[in-house]
């Protein structure tokens, strides 16, 4: 199902558990982008021949299951971005325009560089301020409706933790960000793998997602927004595909959500995103999590009674991810001797360094699970830690 | 292979030739590894004031400092990481040069590197600092060696 996963790795079989930064690819995603370029390419939208419609329908079809999927209102909303990174930069471009001197963007003490970096631009260009939620030494976040002012426009908040794996609150903050008219964009990069997403239910205003971390192909992700702040939202990039009259003078846009996708999409990408979602409804995500939150159990068991290791991020509510560090050796070290194991694991700040600079550490060792893991697999990482600490621990 | 035979040059080779001898003793990852890790731990201490942001190599991964200082015509680095394996590579790499002619370490060879099996620590694309810090080692002797007249690389004036 997995080809690459037969890879072997130093003389051993690999072991892949470096998932949140990237899952590997099962064949039906790997045949349906083969496919769509072997029998429907063509560009999508303008032409009125045979392969151009074929293509056209795939890329929208691919558009409907994603709406399915996170059970949005209209297809309308769910934009095509190159991904996830891409899909915040949209909002936050539009937000450079929106917000005023004085206006305040909340996000939190957990966030990705691509949930900062974005929001510190649109500040720049408009006057506004970032503030941030804390956390505490658990890596919960220590939300409370107070720290939503008169003043915050928009809360950027992930769902769930890629350094961590907290899951974060995001009904409730969803909630108070309606009570006080505040916009909520919710990052879902490491959510979309591990939890049913339901845009509706949670009622949040835009929620991002990445393809390559959920199955799919690289350079394809979502940005999800409820119609009425779509129409809002000033246009990202301009070109075609995106306008509806073109002068030299001036231009009207398209509808959302051709608005946000100009040039010609990742058609391709599409169709292996909506691949990779039927193959993931086709196992359950609820399966899905529930195998991983066993593996996740599991690991953190097995690791916490290893001496001299110490497990960082101890929420209540977690997804597949475990940090820990070994001593007080950098996790660097850990890193290349679990590699020459045979298994993939990240080490370092996890593009989250005001996370690690809160916390004290410079980084960390991070095993993520996914759908094809196994508790064999946890025997020989197990072995591998211990080997490990014991080479690294004088 | 060493175009210019120096006296210094052949040292340089000697040195290299002799840490390939003695990686080949390892008969597995982890003797070479334990023996990296070993040699991280020996290193001599780097002087604490030169671990400031002028000698800072920031890599992703882990960090690395580097200086060095020419005396009587001869060059000497002294290095740290935050990693202890990096460190292991960085003795290895400081008891390849350190001492040498700056027209020596410019002009000097970098197999071993390959021969004893950790090119990928070297990669571009690992982001550990010690590629970064080899070239540094490698420009410094450079500066040195069109600038005798200076005790510390242009860069850092």
């Amino acid at each position: 199902m997995f080809p690459i996963l037969s890879t072997t790795v130093h003389g051993k079989p690999l072991i892949y558990f470096d998932n949140a930064a990237s899952t590997q690819k099962p064949t039906p995603v790997l045949d349906a982008m083969d496919r769509y370029y072997r029998e429907s390419h063509s560009n999508v939208h303008r032409g009125v021949h045979y392969l151009s419609q074929k293509a056209t329908d795939a890329f929208e079809r691919a558009r409907e299951t994603v709406r399915t999927h996170i059970n949005a209102f209209d297809s309308s909303e769910i934009i095509f971005t190159k991904g996830c990174t891409d899909a915040i930069n949209t909002v936050a471009s539009g937000y450079s325009t929106l917000l005023k001197p004085g206006d305040e963007v909340l996000i939190s003490s957990l966030e990705h560089h691509s949930n900062i970096v974005p929001w510190q631009m649109a500040c720049a260009r408009s006057g506004a301020s970032i503030k941030v939620i804390p956390i505490d030494d658990s890596g919960t976040l220590l939300w409370n409706r107070t720290l939503l002012g008169p003043n915050t426009r928009i809360v950027a908040v992930n769902h769930v933790s890629n350094a961590l794996g907290t899951i974060n609150p995001i009904e409730l903050i969803a909630r108070n960000c309606r009570e006080n008219g505040t916009a909520l964009l919710v990052d879902g990069a490491q959510s979309g793998p591990h939890l049913s997403i339901d845009v509706r239910a949670l009622d949040v205003d835009y929620y991002t997602l990445s393809g390559h971390k959920i199955y799919g192909p690289t350079g394809i992700g979502i940005l999800y927004g409820k119609r009425e702040r779509l129409d809002q939202l000033p246009a990202y990039q301009g070109g075609g595909d995106m306008i509806k009259t073109v002068s030299f003078q001036s231009s009207t846009y398209a509808e959302p959500p051709f608005k946000f996708e100009a040039g010609t999409p990742n058609i391709a990408g599409a169709v292996g995103l909506a691949a990779a979602l039927n193959f993931v409804n086709s196992l359950g995500i609820d399966r899905i999590a529930a195998h991983e939150n066993a593996l996740l159990r599991e690991a953190t068991e097995r690791l916490s009674h290893i001496e001299d290791l110490r497990v960082v991020g101890t929420a209540a509510h977690k997804a597949s991810v475990l940090s820990f560090l070994i001593g007080d050796t950098h996790p660097y070290d850990a890193g290349v001797l679990l590699d020459h194991q045979g298994i993939a694991i990240r080490t370092g700040h996890h593009c989250t360094q005001p996370l690690m600079e809160r916390l004290g550490i410079p980084g960390t060792a991070r095993a993520s699970f996914a759908v094809y893991n196994s508790t064999s697999e946890l025997d020989v990482f197990e072995r591998a830690v211990r080997k490990a600490a014991q080479m690294l621990v004088a | 292979m060493i175009e210019n035979h120096t006296e210094g040059a052949r040292e340089i080779a000697r040195r290299q030739a002799e840490i390939v001898e003695e990686f080949s003793m390892f008969d597995d990852w982890s003797a070479k590894y334990e023996y990296l890790i070993e040699l991280g731990r020996s290193l001599p201490l780097i002087d604490p004031k030169l671990k400031d942001d002028t000698h800072l190599i920031r890599g992703c991964q882990s960090r690395v400092w580097m200086a060095s200082e020419l005396r009587a015509g001869l060059i000497r680095y002294t290095a740290d990481s935050d990693a202890i394996i990096t460190k292991g590579i960085i003795a290895l790499l400081i008891r390849s040069f350190d001492g040498s002619a700056p027209t020596d370490i410019v002009s000097a060879e970098l197999e071993f590197i390959d021969q004893i099996g950790l090119r990928e620590h070297l990669s571009p694309t690992r982001a550990n600092g010690l590629l970064s810090m080899l070239k540094q080692m490698k420009y410094d002797a450079l500066a040195f060696s069109s600038r005798p007249d200076l005790d510390k690389p242009t860069h850092l004036k």
